[in-house]
């Protein structure tokens, strides 16, 4: 495909392999790896489907970060969403990966299976065209994501307002990614070196939400691609940063990112939304005007309000994840999906524990996906049966 | 999630709603072009490949520079072997 096959071509990434070791020898204190961490749950993704992990020096480590939004949906929403599924009068929609979410009384899919109404969308206008053909139900989509998809449903709400959809609501667990990598900057457990800046967010956002790390933190940031010339070249361009030790944001996934991004997209998230006051992320806690909510103007369309409402210190609605389960270690680059106690055995693809193994994005998913911790697996299954020495 | 996808803008819808038929891989789908008109009519886009996030076109592809970050990796080895 265009645009694709170019970025993909092995004599490329094997000269950029070389070029990657050529440097790392290079750097200055070898004893400790070099810690880049992908932010984007894309890039994740695409690292272990094209094992680029295995062409980088032993020098050279990447973290998974907390950019899949997936990923970081706190179970308290997917419970929110499924008490909103189970009334009669409301049919839910959101997007395949959401609805497989497992909340603390299982996910919207085990909610359908129940027999409420859950529908799968490609996209937010796909809620409304729902909402359009059932009038006499309340349609509530969750609506999830990054600055990537928060115009798109910022679009829907001016439509359906413009429209005069009034059966139209939105769940918002739309969040931004400046404070979410403030958190882990801030973490003293953490020593990453560089970031690999997440391409798509910067579409909408440009370059603005990552100028502080290198402003206030000097540690390097490259905007990348996602195919694996793109990233390969990212990290090159992160270890010249850190050899001449003038860290700043760079662009690499210049064909479609730019400095600015997208101003029409970003008025229309301005015109709809406003900073929620604190927002709940999954293994980071609740972080300060990191969500989107709908403001004054567009409150009428806010799900939230269909919710019982809470009572005090407990929620009226269910929280709660598996507390076996090291999602927030993982996620924010603390452990690898390994060092998780119930990765690959009561946590899989298929019966997942953790929203990490919900999404491709997640970086559980992709461990298990490509084999990354095989061995790992094979070990734990087998019984002991070594003789005892005492 | 947050992935986008390139596809090429095969013809513009008429009627009220900035909206395109896009095709990509064989796919013909309709996606929304409001965040692409701030600066150019939307028959200017006829024919150009664009990123398309949950039917939301949000930026427009360059050529040249897809060239140029293709031969970028060059640039880079020499300054770094320099």
């Amino acid at each position: 495909m265009k645009y694709i096959d170019e970025f993909r071509d092995p004599g490329q990434v094997r000269r950029l392999a070389a070029a990657i070791h050529r440097l790392a020898a290079g750097l200055p204190d070898l004893s400790r790896p070099r810690q880049l961490m992908e932010i984007c749950g894309g890039h994740t993704h695409a690292i272990f489907r094209f094992g680029l992990d295995r062409l980088l020096p032993p020098c050279i480590e990447f973290v998974h970060g907390p950019g899949c939004p997936v990923c970081v949906l706190p179970a308290a929403v997917i419970d929110q969403a499924v008490t909103l599924a189970r009334r009669q009068d409301v049919i839910l929609c959101s997007y395949g990966d959401a609805v497989r979410v497992p909340g603390s009384q299982g996910s919207l899919l085990a909610a359908r299976a129940g027999g409420s109404r859950v529908e799968v969308v490609y996209c937010p206008r796909d809620a409304l065209a729902l909402a359009r053909a059932n009038r006499d139900k309340l349609l509530v989509f969750l609506g999830i994501g990054f600055e990537t998809t928060a115009p798109a449903t910022a679009l829907a709400v001016l439509e359906a307002a413009a429209e005069g959809l009034d059966n139209f609501r939105l769940l918002s667990h739309l969040v931004r990614i400046e404070p979410p990598l403030r958190a882990l900057l801030e973490d003293p457990q953490l020593t990453l070196d560089g970031f690999i800046g997440p391409g798509h967010v910067s579409l909408v956002t440009g370059t603005r939400p990552f100028r502080f790390i290198p402003a206030d933190y000097r540690k390097p940031v490259v905007i990348s691609g996602f195919e694996p010339v793109d990233l390969l070249q990212s990290v090159l361009m992160l270890l010249r940063q850190l050899a001449r030790n003038d860290p700043r944001v760079e662009i690499q996934y210049s064909r479609v990112a730019t400095e600015a991004g997208n101003v029409a997209a970003q008025q229309a998230v301005a015109r709809v939304f406003e900073a929620a006051p604190l927002t709940e992320w999954r293994g980071l806690g609740s972080l300060a005007a990191s969500g989107y909510r709908l403001n004054s103007e567009f409150r009428r369309f806010d799900a939230s309000s269909l919710l019982p409402a809470g009572d005090g210190e407990t929620p009226a609605v269910p929280q709660g994840d598996d507390p076996r389960a090291a999602c927030g270690a993982v996620l924010s680059g603390r452990i690898k999906p390994d060092g998780c106690p119930l990765f690959g055995l009561e946590c899989t693809p298929a019966s997942p524990r953790g929203a990490m193994m919900v999404s491709s994005e997640g970086a559980c998913a992709a461990w298990h996906q490509y084999g990354r911790a095989r061995h790992l697996l094979a070990t734990r299954e087998q019984p002991d049966v070594r003789p005892t020495t005492d | 999630m947050c992935l986008a996808i390139p596809a090429r803008i095969v013809a513009i819808c008429e009627g009220g709603y900035p909206l395109a038929v896009t095709e990509s891989g064989g796919v013909q789908r309709e996606v929304d072009i409001s965040c692409l008109l701030l600066d150019r009519p939307a028959e200017d886009l006829l024919g150009c490949w664009v990123m398309v996030h949950v039917g939301v076109a949000l930026a427009c592809i360059s050529e040249a520079e897809a060239q140029a970050s293709l031969t970028l990796w060059q640039q880079l080895d020499a300054d770094l072997t320099q």
